[in-house]
């Protein structure tokens, strides 16, 4: 505690105190006029008032008026969360005529009138604060915010419905956009639907010109099969660097012909296609399906024989002698690109229906998922839009189960938002296709959107049965000879009353929405976080639902949580929007909170540089000292905290600055002898 | 008129007043430790749908939670729900709520043994009783003993239904002439005992809590 | 290691084919055991439907024993026995006021608990201290002939148990496979005997076990293999009420020791097996494997 000197109000400090009523959300526990009053007498201040409300404007014009008329050199606000108001107290300390540093907030609000009921300490408590704040503020001095340029261009990661329209939104603005997207085509899940609810029109009808609008639009740069890798920089100076994974076909070249495949010398279709859920088949040398964007075919390295083994008769070669595209040589490139937003947009995966061993997912073959018959119903999937069972009969009876890993505490504790509605989807198209007996087991029906809930009234209309309870099993045991040979759910009739066994042919698994296995790692990538559910997490659940806590980073669609297509391209349009006011606005401007190293005290220990959670901080070779870039520091104050020779000072947090406030914590009983004229350093000598 | 009143004789009313309920009886079980995720429940019916049991159930595990949080302390304790439960986990294993349904049951079936809710003559409270007592009494038990006891204190009649499970086993060597004991039985005695001692002290006579204070010494 | 033997009430009276099998098998593994001096009984079920305290202090009682004898490990081969045991100290650990309760209730005595004694279940034993390895040597008849359904029950996996797969246990399965039998799929192999039911309230317990009984017949098994006295009971001893009931479904219901003895070569009367009321009527395979 040595270093610490006792502050004995600095020269010529002027400080101009008040404190809020907020209505009676203050006044009604503590005792504001007490508070001013008892302010009013501590060294350097020159004003202190209470009034009912600060922040309107004659609250502020109070502020202004008396750094004018008074010559205050210093303010301090006593009222509620800086989060709320630090700006505008700033703002009228500015417009007074001082550095909107020279303010300093109070909250006691949340701290106190909010947690206490006891007037009198309260009261008391506003006061040790306040005196805190007095203390504190005559330390601080001025600060500049620094204003950057930004780059008016931006990436987008993943190429899904969310992705799509971000890119075209703000391509249409007229800026610059790269689009990467991991899988060879963009569409995401979307395109994978036959129909979309509530309106029962047909996905591809909606999807597919976006899609091939993304793939001609002079504004987009779009990338498949590409993976970011690395990001560096800051808000309005990325630089992202982009890996394209080897598709072993000169990307220029090929037109989407696919004589290739027709070529292959696999004369039939022999592996599981992963766009039709397995269901389907496909050869090594592909195209995900016919809509596909970008028009390129695709080689797989797992079964292609010519890049397993090097001895095929490359037939595809032969039929694309003319474009001359395939090349089995191709190895992954990378890339470099500079934007100044970046739009993450990269969904979500499906619970896997293994994990809940008892819905027989993997062990009973007429157990599907929600997915798999998504493709099954479409007039373009594997089966021609035929609803058949593994060995090719029809289904009598079907039941689709509801809260397949959501929640549910031992797997995702979450509702997942959509799979009510898209349940009642599937029910009305597996009755349409198939007339079977449809059996949906719910737990809680939620159907909370723009005519969700008249969807709801048709599927009830259309005679699909409805059971209120979560399955508890489906197995292939029989309790009585009718259910031998079929799947039986058990299952309470939680609203009839009665636990009921349910034999059905056919079962399917509404799985829920999760976040992407590599969500982690993204998150690390792109400096964001992850709320306990694994989504990324936004910076304000109301108030700023596509931001997050990394400037120029923004959000769209299932990767920040499940939701359909419409709340999905609604995000999507506000993440470009957010993106243009960055853009647009040209520069930024940046909080000088920021942490700087006093050169002639660094060690060069490089202790702090592997803390920094931002990446801040570099080792300047030649000068073999720490260098904080401003640009990049966030003000978290890790470094300042753990540097071992003490000579990293953070703005607005100086040891000064914390140290008296601490003091002015701990003073007690100063009243009286403040009362009695004594000075700061007299009352603290005892 | 007359088959009119006959016939509103037979019915019983279902309709439940506010006065049927138990206050704090719900907040009373939440307490017990093992019992807390009962308010969690959301009414989803895996339990039951799972339960081997809830066949034959007057009211399934999911009502029985309900039951118990909406205080029908008489109902709860009266069903033969609770008796029924075998406790086999199978619930609590399953709830997506993580409702520790089983232990609920036994708690369900400590306070209708204690406060006497369990119908005259229903086996399977005698059942746990004597077998309380037999272990007080022996520190061990052997079952057949404990059946034809258990037998003769509720329903005569089983003895001779059961006469030729007993041949079977007698014939087999599976039914043992005397029951066992073991030596140290004072030791044993003294420790059951000084649980009813201690519960008083440590759990300060509150009966929710460690459920050890409810039982009265045998 | 010397395991701490804690045979259970069940598996000495109407049970005890458990242990004529178990203690051979055990011997011929050369696995090291003694059994807990003066043990009592754990509680069961139905102690715990009276009074949940009284029933961890009982359980309790053989934890200090198995202390004060110096053991690390009780071995508890009756399902219910393991349960339990395992219940009170879960409970015991989480409960500050049942901990307590639990201390003052043994040092009354001049008994104490302070360090956990690990309870085992035989199958847990067998499989990851001895090893299928091991135990495939010492087989002298391959179980070819025997189709076995592996019936766990409800308390040997659920809900503490450490040793195996809650919903889909496998750990029998491999021993019987390690012995030359096969294993039938059975997807009801946790599935709840009833057995604590039959006895009082025969017709629940009994469908229980019926249901049972049939899908093992259903799913091509000879034989049903358990790991607890009660099941083993429950499925074996009421085939009369059952077939008046609902039908024949007469199958044998072994102890999986006694399918371990068998493969080891010891005779059937050393085994107990002539002690099932359904008798085992399966050709074991004569020839001696190298
Ligand atoms: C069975 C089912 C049926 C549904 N039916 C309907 C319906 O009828 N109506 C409706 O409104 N909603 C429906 N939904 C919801 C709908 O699927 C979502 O709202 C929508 O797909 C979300 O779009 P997205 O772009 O956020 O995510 P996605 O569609 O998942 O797209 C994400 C894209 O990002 C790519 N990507 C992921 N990670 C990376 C990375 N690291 N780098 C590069 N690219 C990456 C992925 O490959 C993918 O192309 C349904 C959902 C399911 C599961
Ligand atoms: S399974 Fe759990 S949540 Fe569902 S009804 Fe039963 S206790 Fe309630
Ligand atoms: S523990 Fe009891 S209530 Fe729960 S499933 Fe088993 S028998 Fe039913």
């Amino acid at each position: 505690m040595e270093s610490v000197k006792m502050n004995s109000n600095k020269e010529g400090a002027r400080i101009g105190f008040y404190v809020c009523h907020c209505g009676h959300n203050i006044a009604s526990v503590v005792d504001c006029k007490a508070v001013a009053e008892y302010v009013s007498k501590l060294p350097g201040v020159v004003v202190s008032r209470d009034y009912k409300y600060m922040c309107s404007d004659p609250g502020q014009e109070l502020i202004m008026n008396d750094i004018k008329e008074q010559k205050l050199n210093r303010i301090v606000v006593a009222s509620c969360s800086p989060l709320l108001h630090e700006h505008t107290f700033r703002n009228a300390t500015e417009k007074g005529g001082l550095n909107p540093y020279l303010c300093q907030m109070v909250n006691i609000r949340e701290h106190d009138s909010w947690v206490h009921s006891d007037r009198a300490a309260a009261t008391l408590k506003a006061k040790e604060m306040a005196r805190a704040a007095i203390q504190r503020v005559t330390h601080h001095h001025k600060l500049e915010t620094k204003k950057v340029p930004i780059r008016p261009s931006v990436l987008v990661v993943g190429g899904g419905i969310a992705g799509i329209h971000a890119a075209l939104t703000l391509a249409n603005a007229g800026k610059q956009v790269y689009l990467v997207e991991r899988e060879p085509t963009i569409g995401g899940h979307m395109a994978k639907f036959d129909k979309t609810f509530p309106t029962l029109d047909c996905a591809a009808c909606i999807l597919t010109p976006k899609m091939s609008e993304v793939g001609s639009h002079p504004n987009i740069k779009l990338m498949t099969y590409s993976e970011v890798v690395k990001v560096d920089g800051y808000v309005g100076n990325y630089t992202i660097t982009v890996k394209h994974k080897p598709r072993y076909i000169i990307e220029e070249a090929c037109v989407g012909c696919t004589e290739c495949i027709n070529a292959c010398i696999y004369t039939t279709a022999k592996f599981p296609d992963e766009f039709n859920e397995g269901l389907g088949k496909r050869k090594p040398i592909y195209m995900p399906f016919p809509q596909a964007t970008p028009q390129i075919v695709v080689i797989d390295p797992q079964t292609c024989i010519q890049i397993k083994t090097g001895k095929c008769k490359k037939t595809c070669l032969e039929a694309c002698l003319d474009r001359k595209a395939i090349d089995f040589n191709q190895k992954e490139r990378f890339s470099e690109i500079q934007v100044g937003a970046i739009v993450i947009a990269t969904g979500f995966k499906t619970f896997d229906a293994h994990r809940i061993p008892q819905y027989g997912y993997g062990k009973y073959p007429n157990v599907f998922t929600a997915l798999e018959i998504e493709r099954m119903v479409n007039a373009s999937g594997p089966t021609g839009g035929h609803v058949v069972m593994r060995d090719g009969s029809e289904p009598k009876s079907i039941g689709i189960v509801h809260c397949v890993g959501s929640r549910d505490k031992k797997t995702n504790h979450y509702c997942s938002r959509v799979c009510c509605m898209y349940s009642l989807k599937l029910a009305h198209l597996l009755k349409e296709h198939s007339g079977a007996e449809i059996y949906n087991f719910y737990i809680d029906m939620r159907t909370p959107g723009k005519s969700y809930e008249e969807f709801y009234d048709k599927l009830l209309n259309e005679g699909v049965n409805f059971i209120r309870g979560r399955v508890g099993e489906v197995t292939d045991w029989a309790f009585i000879p009718e259910e031998e040979g079929k799947l039986i759910i058990r299952v309470e009739d939680t609203l009839a009353g009665y636990v009921r066994r349910i034999p059905v042919d056919m079962v399917v698994l509404s799985t829920g929405l999760e976040h992407q296995p590599d969500a982690d790692a993204v998150r690390r990538m792109f400096n964001m976080s992850c709320g306990s559910e694994g989504f990324f997490l936004e910076r304000h659940p109301k108030l700023a639902p596509v931001n997050t806590f990394t400037d120029g980073i923004l959000l769209a669609g299932c990767c920040q949580g499940p939701k359909d297509i419409p709340d999905t391209v609604a995000q999507a349009g506000a993440a470009a929007a957010e993106a243009l006011v960055l853009i647009d606005k040209g520069y930024i401007e940046q909080e000088p909170n920021t942490a700087f190293v006093r050169e002639e005290d660094c060690s060069g220990c490089k202790s702090c540089i592997p803390l920094c959670p931002y990446s801040a901080i570099s080792f300047d070779e030649q000068k073999k000292k720490a260098n904080i870039n401003e640009a990049l520091c966030k003000g978290c104050g890790t470094c300042v905290a753990s540097c071992p020779s003490g000579s990293i000072v953070q703005n607005l947090f100086e040891d000064e600055e914390i140290f008296s406030e601490i003091e002015g914590l701990l003073l007690d009983n100063i009243n009286e002898k403040f009362a009695q004229g004594k000075t700061t350093q007299e009352v603290l000598a005892k | 008129m007359q088959r009119c009143r006959i016939f509103m004789q037979e019915l019983v009313r279902t309709i439940k007043y506010e006065s049927d309920r138990v206050p704090g009886f719900g907040n009373e079980i939440l307490k017990v430790p093992g019992c807390e995720n009962l308010q969690s429940c959301i009414q989803c019916g895996t339990c039951s749908g799972m339960c081997p049991l809830s066949i034959y159930m007057d009211f399934t595990p999911r009502q029985i939670i309900e039951l118990v949080r909406s205080d029908f302390k008489n109902e709860v304790l009266k069903s033969y729900t609770i008796w029924l439960c075998a406790s086999c986990y199978v619930c609590t294993v399953e709830c997506p709520r993580e409702v520790h349904i089983t232990d609920i049951m036994y708690e369900l079936k400590q306070r209708a043994i204690y406060e006497g809710y369990y119908p005259n003559h229903f086996p399977i409270p005698t059942l746990a009783r004597e077998f309380f007592a037999t272990v007080y009494k022996r520190g061990r038990v052997t079952e057949n003993f404990l059946a034809v006891k258990m037998i003769l204190k509720s329903n005569w009649l089983d003895m001779f239904k059961s006469w030729r499970l007993g041949l079977n086993l007698l014939s087999r060597g599976r039914f043992p002439m005397k029951p066992e004991n073991i030596q140290n039985k004072e030791e044993l005695r003294k420790i059951l005992d000084t649980v009813d001692k201690v519960s008083i002290d440590t759990l300060g006579g509150i009966s929710h809590i460690g459920n050890g204070t409810k039982t009265k010494t045998n | 290691m010397k395991y701490a033997y804690y045979p259970g009430c069940s598996i000495q009276g109407t049970g005890r084919a458990y242990e004529e099998s178990l203690l051979p098998v055990l011997k011929e593994l050369n696995i090291d055991f003694e059994e807990l001096e003066d043990w009592n009984c754990c509680g069961a079920t139905a102690y715990m439907s009276v009074d949940e305290i009284k029933s961890c202090v009982l359980a309790s009682r053989n934890f200090a024993l198995a202390e004060k004898f110096g053991y690390a490990e009780i071995m508890a081969p009756c399902s219910a026995c393991y349960l339990v045991l395992n219940k009170a100290q879960k409970y015991i650990e989480t409960s500050k006021p049942v901990a307590e309760t639990v201390e003052k209730a043994l040092s009354s005595a001049n008994l104490k608990m302070t360090k956990k004694i690990k309870v085992r279940h035989p199958i847990d034993i067998l499989l990851n201290d001895i090893g299928l390895e091991k135990i495939k040597q010492h087989v002298k008849r391959p179980l070819k002939e025997f189709k076995v359904a592996t019936y766990y029950g409800c308390q040997l996996v659920r809900p503490y148990s450490t040793f195996d797969d809650q919903y889909n246990p496998t750990s029998m399965d491999r021993i019987l496979k390690a012995l030359g039998a096969t294993v039938v799929y059975f997807p009801i192999k946790t599935r709840c005997c009833g057995s604590s039911l039959t006895g009082t309230l025969p017709e629940p317990g009994l469908f229980c076990a019926y249901i049972i009984l049939k899908e093992a017949i259903k799913r091509g098994a000879n034989v049903i293999s358990t790991a607890c006295p009660l099941c083993q009971f429950n499925l074996d001893g009421y085939h009369d009420k059952i077939e008046k009931k609902w039908g024949n479904v007469r199958i044998p219901t072994l102890y999986f020791t006694q399918l371990m003895g068998l493969a080891f070569g010891i005779s059937e009367e050393e085994l107990g097996i002539n002690r099932c009321i359904i008798p085992l009527n399966i050709q074991s395979n004569q020839t001696v494997s190298a």
